[in-house]
């Protein structure tokens, strides 16, 4: 069999961009969450938001030292599978990322060590005001990332020159045609997602009978604030969908399964798409309304893959049904919310044991949803890496080869399981061990300034007989 | 007309960069590659906990590495990691199951003995996988049309290997030399027995790169032949260097063999860049080929000139906030 450098350094990247983004998608939700409760904290002195705040710090930390552990491989993929690309994107990919790197380092160094340790040694604003500069720097963090991505999809400010692209305006190029669509619907998406789970830990505390003061709590605010954050997260999609209508019209019918330009597209609720057939088996569709969605007129037109040329059309399948997953976990986020809204109104919240089961089981939904929406728009972009200007099969490293590729494949999955697994494992136990373990207690001096330092659980249990 | 060489203030910057982090993260991957000869747990609790504070920040300086030489020199980035693809993954994994362990080992009670080693092995790859780089520097690169044409293996040549050999040796000495500031009792005992071995392994590495890199390479043989009145410096003052280690070893002078490891590792340092003057990329592309457009240059610089003080004031505070001695209790720096 043949091994493909470009397949398999696709795969590659998906696998260690994929791992990399639950973890800040995760972080940027949760910083703004802890910086609401220090807010709260600080204005009512009510103990029950420092609890909440100190648990909540220690999770955040160690997701965020996960987060940084698997980012470091990020910045040398680009140099290693993609080196054409990297080369010749270096003028506008190198400042934007170094910016991030240095962004974050600011954030980190400054602000991140107060939050984690500072609570008894620095003044009550003081901290409150580090908890809202480390969500101001995810946010920061996130903006560049989200340019240097969105300029992939939409590039502006920039002319190819001898296979260079050359910056003719920052301005374009940073803030390009789908920057902010898409910045907004992926910072909705991170408070979705650290909303569920403070939402479902929560609920799971409370069928426990654990914390009740605080856990209850917890789950009301949170799920109001989700109640008004799931419903405009529908709004602000499909405003990105509009936009990727207009500036990504191939990624849209392939969203939408459309082959052939129809007046009228029927929104498909399930097709399966043959790429080489180029036609859908086994539609179920609702009769115009694609159309309705994205022209905003039962009749408007929505052109078709068949525009396209073969090789210029991105792989129906995989988008099409990666869009869908993400939307259903959407509007089931919706109906979660709402129901919770309801359940408030009537008083009885935290005494339905079938809706905090539900909760909890929904910790999950948004990092599928975060990655199929990431998978929707990835892939979506195919066969380019940068939209119109350079295609994926030019932006690899010319030396690569298929046995290469595939030996640091497997080796980045070997060692991102051993490292997830340990992670994942300890979070539970951070998580089990609950808020009680954390009550706000004095700090010694001269502790590690490094996130994991700020959390006590133990990895694992001791040996029998043996004193740790 | 240019006024101001951006491209030169980049090359200071990079190369600041590239020796903060190795004299940084060089002693803390030393003490990893030192830890299963240090006698017994106690003795790697000190030792852990005398880099705890520290390491991460360390590691910055190659994330910010990495992210600034794509953006001041993307040839040397396009090049130096294709050409490298294995030994990079080799690096990045040894730094993550280091990092991973640093923490775990301290949360850890029954399975402390898995990540002491998975500490050890990602120490040492990590510090090989860079010496190697060097190697490959020295030995240049096949280059076509700005990217790298040669075979996966190219790097991996019984030069690179000793290059390789010599940075673990190199950084085990910086290691070592900086348990000795460090702790006290037994595992400076240690660390003061195996200082003069480490000390000995780095000078006969010196010797064998210093004599088969102009032999091996014309180019740097006529550098040093043609510059000889001047450069005979170095040489001369790496043993010099090497000597006043030894001295200090003799009469237990705990803060001399770090700061004077230090500087042997900045004459290598600048022995190898004179060495290798003006090539980024050898054999034919010099730095100036090598740099990225000069609007990017400058839009980056007006940052990296706001951050790297605060970078290094903040490096400071920590080493300021973390000095003195430490203890040998299974924790965490405290």
């Amino acid at each position: 069999m043949e091994l493909d450098p470009v397949f398999l350094s696709r795969i590659q990247f998906a696998f260690v961009v994929s791992f990399h983004a639950i973890f800040p998608v995760f972080t940027i939700g949760l910083a703004s969450y802890i910086a609401y409760l220090e807010a709260r904290y600080y204005r009512t002195r009510d103990p029950v938001y420092e609890e909440l705040s100190h648990f909540w710090i220690r999770v955040f930390a160690v997701v965020f030292g996960m987060g940084v552990v698997s980012g470091i491989v990020m910045s040398f993929q680009f140099g290693t599978n993609w080196s054409v690309f990297s080369f010749a994107a270096a003028n506008f990919l190198g400042p934007i990322l170094s910016y991030e790197v240095v962004t974050a380092f600011f954030l980190e160094a400054v602000f991140l060590g107060v939050l984690l340790f500072g609570r008894h040694k620095v003044p009550a604003g003081t901290h409150l005001f580090a908890a809202i500069m480390v969500a101001l720097g995810t946010f920061i963090s996130s903006f560049w990332i989200i340019s240097a991505n969105s300029w992939m999809h939409t590039p502006a400010g920039v002319e190819l020159r001898d296979g260079l692209f050359h910056i003719t305006s920052w301005g374009e190029a940073i803030f390009n045609p789908s920057f902010w669509p898409r910045f907004f619907h992926m910072a909705l998406a991170s408070f979705l997602t650290a909303g569920f789970v403070v939402v479902g830990v929560s609920a799971w505390y409370l069928r426990q009978g654990r914390v009740r003061e605080s856990a209850s709590r917890a789950l009301a605010m949170t799920l109001a604030l989700l109640a008004v954050i799931a419903p405009a997260q529908l709004v602000v999609g499909d405003l990105h969908g509009l936009n990727t209508f207009e500036h990504q019209p191939e990624k849209v019918a392939a969203m939408e399964g459309v082959w052939e330009t129809t007046e009228g597209a029927p929104l498909l609720l399930f097709a399966l798409p043959s790429q080489s057939q180029e036609r859908n088996f086994l539609e179920v569709g609702i009769p115009n309304m694609a159309s309705l969605i994205l022209t905003h007129q039962l009749d408007g037109e929505v052109p078709g893959l068949k525009e396209w040329a073969p090789e210029d059309r991105p792989p129906v399948a995989v988008v099409f049904w990666s869009f869908r997953i993400m939307v259903a976990i959407g509007l089931l986020m919706i109906v979660v919310a709402l129901t919770g809204l309801v359940l408030r109104l009537r008083g009885r919240l935290t005494d339905s044991p079938r809706f905090l089961r539900l909760c909890t089981w929904m910790i999950p939904m948004p990092f599928i949803a975060v990655l199929a929406g990431w998978f929707t728009t990835e892939v979506g972009r195919q066969p380019w890496v940068v939209h119109g200007m350079m295609r994926v099969e030019e932006a690899i490293t010319p030396s690569l080869t298929g046995g290469m590729a595939l030996f640091s494949l497997i080796g980045f999955i070997v060692v991102y399981s051993m490292v997830f697994v340990a992670g994942a494992y300890y979070l539970v136990r951070v998580i089990r061990s609950g808020p009680e373990a954390y009550r706000p207690q004095r700090e010694e001096e001269g502790r590690a300034k490094r996130p994991f330092s700020a959390v006590d659980t133990p990895l694992d249990d001791a040996p029998a007989g043996a004193t740790s | 007309m240019e006024l101001i060489d951006l491209t030169l203030i980049w090359l200071v910057i990079i190369g600041i960069g590239v020796f903060m982090y190795v004299l940084m993260d060089g002693f803390d991957l030393g003490v990893g590659i030192l830890f299963p000869f240090a006698p017994g747990d106690r003795a790697r609790n000190a030792m852990m906990n005398s880099v705890a504070p520290v390491w991460d920040g360390n590691e910055t300086w190659l994330v910010l590495g990495g992210a600034g030489l794509l953006a001041a020199f993307p040839l040397v980035y396009a090049v130096f990691l294709p050409a490298l693809y294995i030994g990079v993954f080799l690096l990045l994994a040894g730094l993550i199951f280091r990092g991973v362990a640093f923490e775990f080992r301290f949360k850890a009670r029954s399975s402390r003995y898995l990540w002491d080693r998975a500490f050890n092995i990602g120490s040492t790859v990590a510090a090989f996988a860079q010496g190697a780089v060097v190697g490959a520097y020295i030995q240049g690169f096949q280059v076509e049309n700005f990217q790298y044409v040669g075979g996966p293996f190219d790097w991996l040549t019984p030069f690179t290997v000793m290059t390789g050999l010599g940075v673990v040796a190199g950084y085990a000495l910086l290691g070592a030399a900086w348990v000795i500031m460090k702790t006290e009792g037994e595992v400076q005992d240690w660390a003061w027995r195996t200082l003069p071995w480490l000390l000995g392994a780095v000078m006969i590495v010196f010797v064998v790169v210093s004599v088969w890199t102009p032999l091996a390479q014309t180019r740097v043989l006529e550098r040093w032949l043609d510059n000889a009145h001047v450069l005979w410096v170095f040489p001369a003052a790496t043993v010099l260097v090497a000597a006043y280690i030894w001295r200090a070893i003799r009469r237990r002078d705990e803060g001399t063999p770090f700061v004077a490891s230090m500087i042997l590792f900045a004459l290598f340092y600048l022995g190898l860049l004179i060495s290798m003057w003006p090539y980024a990329v050898p054999p034919e592309h010099t730095f100036w080929d090598a740099a990225s457009a000069p609007e990017s240059q400058l839009f980056l610089l007006l940052g990296f000139l706001f951050v790297i003080p605060i970078v290094l004031g903040y490096t400071a505070w920590t080493y300021w906030v973390f000095r003195g001695k430490v203890s040998d209790k299974a924790g965490y720096g405290h």
